[in-house]
Order: C-alpha cells, then structure tokens, then sequence
C-alpha cells in the first residue's frame, strides 16, 4: 500500500463563505475558483516525488490541501489517504496527531515562518511538547540539541532567535523541526528557492541523506525542474490545476512529451551546451487565470506546437509508450489516471494513439 | 572638464575599496576589497557570487550610489565626480534595473508614470508621450498605449520586469546595470527577460553588467564572467573559458553543485566568512578543497595559500585567476600564467 495515495483531488476557493452550504460542495457556482482540479498520484515509502510548475499552477495549494490547512474558503473534493486513512473526512483530533507526526510540511521563506521574537530551540521542541505532553523538559531539550546536530548546527544554537541565524541556518531549522515528530512524510515547498546555489547544494544533499537514513517519503515542490530532477525519483508537471506530465525524474526532465514539461525544461540553461548559449527558449504567454479556463486542453493558447482540435479536447493523462491498451469509454476527465508502471503519462492529444481526434467526435456527439 | 577618452571601458572600477563600520564595533568590514572591473561598450558582463560576497555594494559603488573608502569609479575613462549634478548627469548614461519588479514599481503609479519619472527627473518634458512609449515597445510591452494607464498589480511577473526595464531605457543610457534581473521570475518568464537583454544589446549595443548568483544565466547572456568571493574577484574571462574549464578551485566547487553537472558535487561546508575577519593569505583557503586534499601541499604552495595574498586581478578582458595552486599546476603556456602573473600583489 502506498503511503499516500491522492485521488481525483479538487480544491476551489469559493468567492463567497456563505455560498458554501454542504449540498454544494463540489458544484461550481459563480466567482469559483477552481484551483486544482482533479489530481491524482500515489507516493510510496522512502520514494521522492518532485512537482513542478509555475506560479499559480495550484502545487503549493495541493501542497496545504495535503495537510488540510487551506482557509475556510477553500472547499475540497476525493480522496487523500495517508497510510490508508481519509485526512479529507479524518476528525480535527486525528488530524492534529497525524500533522507533524505523520507528516510535516518545510515551507518555503524560513524568515517568515520562523518565529521572530522565540528562539529556535522553543519553536524546535514545541511539536514535541504537543504531540509528547509527558516528556519532560530536559528531555526535549536533548532532543532539540539531537535533532540541530542532524541538521548540522551545534546544539547550543538552540538558544539563537532567527535573526541571528543566516538563511541556510533558519532553513536547518525548518527542517530540524519538521523532523522533530519522526514523520512519514515531509512536503517541502520550495526549500531552497532564494538560498545561494552552495547553500542550496548543502541543505538538498542534507533532505537526501535524512530521506534515505530514515526512509522518510518526501513531497518537494518547485519551479525549478532541474533541482526536482536532481533530487526526486518521479516527477510531475502541474498546469492550471493539473498534472500534465508525470514519470521517471530523468526521462521527464531530459525528454519530456508535454509541450509545457518541454518549455520548463528547456528554461533551465545547461552550462557548456552550446544551445542554451545566448538562444534564449521562453514561454511566452501566462498560465490562464484559474477562474477563466480556456477551452480544451488549457495550456493551447500558449503552446507552439498545438493542433487544430486542441481548443476542443481536454486529454486526461495517457502512458507514452501506449504500453496500455485503453478501454474504450475510459477516456478524458480524470477517469484516466491509472497507474502505468515505471511509465511517463502525460496529458496531451499528441500522446494519444489518434492524436486524440476520436475525442472530438464524441464531444460533438 | 576633462572629455571622455575614446575606445575607453564605459564603465571601470579601478583598485575600488568599500569598507563599512562593523555593527558591533569591531573592526570595519571590508565589502570590496580591492576590484579592478571593465565594462566595455556593447558587452554584457556578469558579475557572479553568493549573498555577502561584496557583489551589490560593488554594482552600488559603479552607479555612484556608494563612495568607494580609496580607488575609483570610471565613466569612459573619467573619475566619477560624486556632486549632485555630476551624478545626475553620469546616471543619464548608466541606468539601474532592479531585482523583485513588485518591490521597485510604485502600486499607485500608472506604468506611463513609472516609465516618464526618470525623463521628468531630468527635466525632458517635450516628447514625453513618444519617448515613453518607445521605451516600452523596445521593452517587450507592445502595443505600449495598451499598458500607458494599467496598474502594476494588473500586470504578469514579467511584464513588470520590462516596466523595470522600460523605465531604465527611457533615458537612453549605453549600460545597465542589473542586480538579479531574473531571480524572482519563473523559469518560462526568465528566458523572455535575459532574450530581451540580448536583443537590446544587439539593436542598441546597451553594455549591461548582470550581478547575480546564478551561473547559468551567465551562460545564457554574458560575454565575459567575473567570480567574486569575499570582497575581491578571484577569476575572470570569457564566459566559454571560466565555465567550461574552471581553474579557482572555488568557481569549480560552484559549478559542481549546480543540478546536472557532471561529476560528484564538490559541496563547501559553512558559509563565507566574515567580512569583517578575512582570512589571511588566499581568502578563500579556509575552505578550499584543493588545499584540504593535500594537493596544494603535493604542488608545493600550501604554505603560500596559508600565508601570501594571491593579490588583486587586474581589469580588462584577459583570463586571470587569484589563486596559487592554479597559477602553479597551469602549463607554461597556459592562460593562467601571462596576465595573472602579471597581477598587482
């Protein structure tokens, strides 16, 4: 059984509270915004998952969809189970036991989630404190100096508030804290975006060693591919609220089927590549505004090798080997997330045995 | 007045110190510490480092917004006279853009407002309107009236970096000066900005010096890269050469660690010292692994990296590197040998 396992997975921020009476979860209304729409993958023990995608593509909102620490606003749907268990229908109490001990989130920008005015060894032993009312002072304070050590600071930083610490350092904290409960799981999000490239280099090699001491399973959120595909064994694409692509880290990194998978690798310059050398790939164009999808597949009006029914199909992901003979009726809306072994899966009409154009006639039907 | 020199650099730093008072008391820090840096007409350098290695109070110090301790900033081959007027003048001609477009636009400034403040500033009140509007088609935001009464807030990431853009080509300058042009873009918005760059260099032979941490975008724009670690540039020269065949140990170890570089990543333990306690002899030899694996003792300069300054790099466009063990290993005939021999000490 996976660790966790997240299936058909909605999450649309209302525009209005009042509107969200419970016979209307689930139904879009007016002033909806729809911000992941339909995501689904498993994550095993000790396996690392990297997601990507530009802002507003909706992974730091599926990032707290996990955790369920989305506002009051934001109303979700399917399933997510962490070790077999619903956290979208567990009770508050359960929750609180499962959040840090089970799983703990890295969030990025350690300044801001930091507490300024505590120092770190107090904000370190807090969740032990919670989840431990037992343990005693002086134990968690061993525990504290023990879990710093692990990250690299010398226990006696524990007395330091966060401003005398430099950035690498507060982000050891996070991390040390995220640790504090020995979870399961740890989502990062964005661990090392604004660190220099040595300091990022240290607090990666830093998340990959804990991984694999501990067979923690990690969920690392970035934009920037080519850090995921360093570190995580798959990796995912996320567009406008869905996966778009999802396989192996390299194969998606190094030969992605996905026009959008394509353009975000080929942002990431690869030093003495004559190519990346003064030829410049963007992607022109922004990702659409949540609450204003485009037409069929949602990334068409930005993709340079489009087609002429792309504004008509909406593909859901599809293995690109085509190693999967699919049903018929088994076809586009999120019904077609199967797992398909080691295999890429991406979401585009140009994977489809037909470039997708039996789609269009039942859509027209 | 003295005129400007022809076929002189636009823009130099020359033996440029930049010393602060250190917050506890004790001692003063050394920012810059000593920079010999060329910027010629047309070229695009970049100026590569982490945080607190002295690179902005560098690129500060360049635009006049920072008095060097001793040395000096030239403008085409003129000392930077640092009045009022003179400065108001000389930043005609070298413009900022700056780092996070949300922090430097004003939220209650039309992009038309953004843009003209500079001409306002410098009094070019005829031709506004063109002038306005031409620096934003140049930018990228075309067609420009479309954009003259939008607000920051209504606009992508991107297009707020060619306003920032925009606002530094109103004036017509013939170098940039760019702090982390790129940094909090994302990776699709950031091959547009660095493309727009280059073209402006080709259409307008805009010179722009980047300051950033990223390698690769060194490797996408520049012409030539300047590694700086601790206050002083420890290797220069063309972009082809430094980060293709690295020869300070340091440049290796960065290039290392970036995601798909080939070979184990040579990860530095800690970060930079202090710039108020700089190391004596080679700055960097507290962690420099070539000196840590007994190689630098194997080509006997240990004693050297632990004792003797490698000394300031001279400015221009040749391939100097400041560290002994490189100057040593290097074949005679190596481009380490000629001008970094021919460094001050």
């Amino acid at each position: 059984m996976s660790l966790l396992e997240v299936k058909d997975l909605t999450v649309t921020y209302r525009a209005s509270t009042s509107a969200a009476s419970p016979e209307k979860r689930g139904s879009a209304g007016a002033g909806d915004v729809p911000a992941v729409r339909g995501v689904s993958f498993t994550l095993d023990a000790g396996q690392k998952l990297g997601l990507a995608g530009e802002s507003g593509c909706g992974k730091s909102t599926m990032a707290l969809a996990l955790l369920r620490l989305l506002p009051k606003t934001a109303h979700l749907t399917g399933e997510i189970r962490f070790d077999g268990e619903d956290l979208l229908t567990m009770s508050w109490g359960r929750l609180r036991a499962v959040r840090w001990a089970g799983a703990s989130i890295v969030f990025q920008g350690a300044m801001h989630s930091l507490n300024a005015v505590q120092r770190i060894g107090a904000q370190i032993g807090e969740p032990i404190r919670l989840h431990s009312p037992k343990v005693g002072d002086a134990e968690i304070r061993r525990r504290v100096g023990e879990l710093l050590e692990h990250v690299g600071l010398p226990a006696r930083r524990a007395d330091a508030y966060p401003h005398e610490l430099s950035g690498g350092q507060r982000q050891r904290v996070m991390i040390a804290m995220a640790l504090a409960c020995d979870p399961q799981l740890i989502v990062a999000d964005e661990p090392t975006t604004a660190l220099d490239v040595m300091i990022q280099a240290q607090i990666l090699t830093l998340i990959e060693s804990l991984v694999a001491e501990q067979g923690i399973s990690l969920l690392m959120i970035s934009h920037d591919l080519s850090v995921l595909a360093d570190t995580c064994d798959r990796l995912a694409i996320m567009y406008a609220g869905r996966i778009v692509e999802e396989g192996p880290a390299a194969t998606v990194f190094g030969a992605a089927r996905h026009p959008y998978g394509q353009a975000l690798a080929a942002a990431f310059p690869r030093i003495g590549d004559p190519a990346s050398r003064r030829r410049l790939q963007g992607l022109a164009g922004d990702p659409p505004d949540p609450a204003d999808l485009p037409a069929g597949c949602s990334f068409h009006p930005r993709c340079a090798v489009r087609l002429g029914h792309c504004d008509l199909v909406d593909p859901s992901l599809w293995p690109t080997a085509g190693r999967e003979v699919p049903d018929d009726g088994e076809s586009h809306k999120g019904k077609g997330n199967r797992p398909a072994g080691d295999g890429t899966r991406a979401a585009c009409v140009r994977v489809l045995p037909d470039d997708g154009l039996s789609l269009v006639e039942k859509e027209s039907a | 007045m003295s005129e400007p020199i022809p076929n002189a650099p636009i823009l130099s730093a020359e033996d440029v110190h930049v010393e602060f008072e250190a917050r506890r008391g004790d001692g003063r820090a050394r920012a810059v510490d000593g920079v010999n840096l060329d910027i010629a007409p047309g070229e695009i350098v970049a100026l590569v480092g982490e945080s607190g290695c002295g690179k902005t109070t560098l690129a500060r110090t360049l635009l006049g917004l920072e008095k060097p301790t001793s040395g000096r900033v030239l403008h085409r081959g003129i000392p930077l006279a640092y009045t009022s007027k003179a400065l108001k003048r000389f930043r005609r001609d070298v413009q900022l853009v700056l780092q996070d477009p949300s922090g430097s636009l004003n939220p209650r400034h039309t992009v038309y407002d953004a843009v003209a403040e500079g001409l306002r500033i410098h009094g070019d009140v005829p031709d506004e309107r063109e002038r306005v509007a031409d620096a934003l088609s140049r930018a990228g935001l075309r067609p420009p009236e479309r954009f003259f009464l939008r607000f920051p807030h209504e606009l992508s990431g991107g297009q707020r970096q060619r306003v920032v853009i925009a606002g530094a080509l109103v004036l017509e300058p013939n170098v940039i000066v760019a702090d982390e042009p790129v940094a909090s873009l994302d990776a699709s918005v950031r091959g547009e900005i660095l493309a727009l760059l280059l073209r402006l260099r080709d259409e307008l032979g805009l010179a722009a010096l980047v300051v950033t941490h990223d390698l690769g975008l060194a490797w996408n724009i520049a012409d030539r890269v300047a590694v700086m670690y601790l206050g002083r540039i420890v290797e220069t020269g063309p972009v082809e050469k430094i980060l293709t065949a690295p020869e300070h140990p340091y440049t290796q170890a960065l290039l290392s660690v970036l995601p798909e570089a080939p070979g184990a990543p040579v990860v530095l333990q800690g970060e930079p010292p202090d710039p108020t306690r700089i190391p004596a002899g080679c700055r960097f030899h507290v962690r420099c692994p070539v000196l840590a694996s007994g190689a630098a003792a194997a080509a006997g300069v240990d004693g050297r990296c632990r004792g003797d300054d490698p000394g300031v790099l001279a400015g221009g466009t040749a391939i100097q590197v400041a560290c002994h063990y490189a100057r040593t290993v290097s074949s005679p005939d190596g481009p380490s040998d000629g001008p970094a021999a021919a460094a001050r000490p």
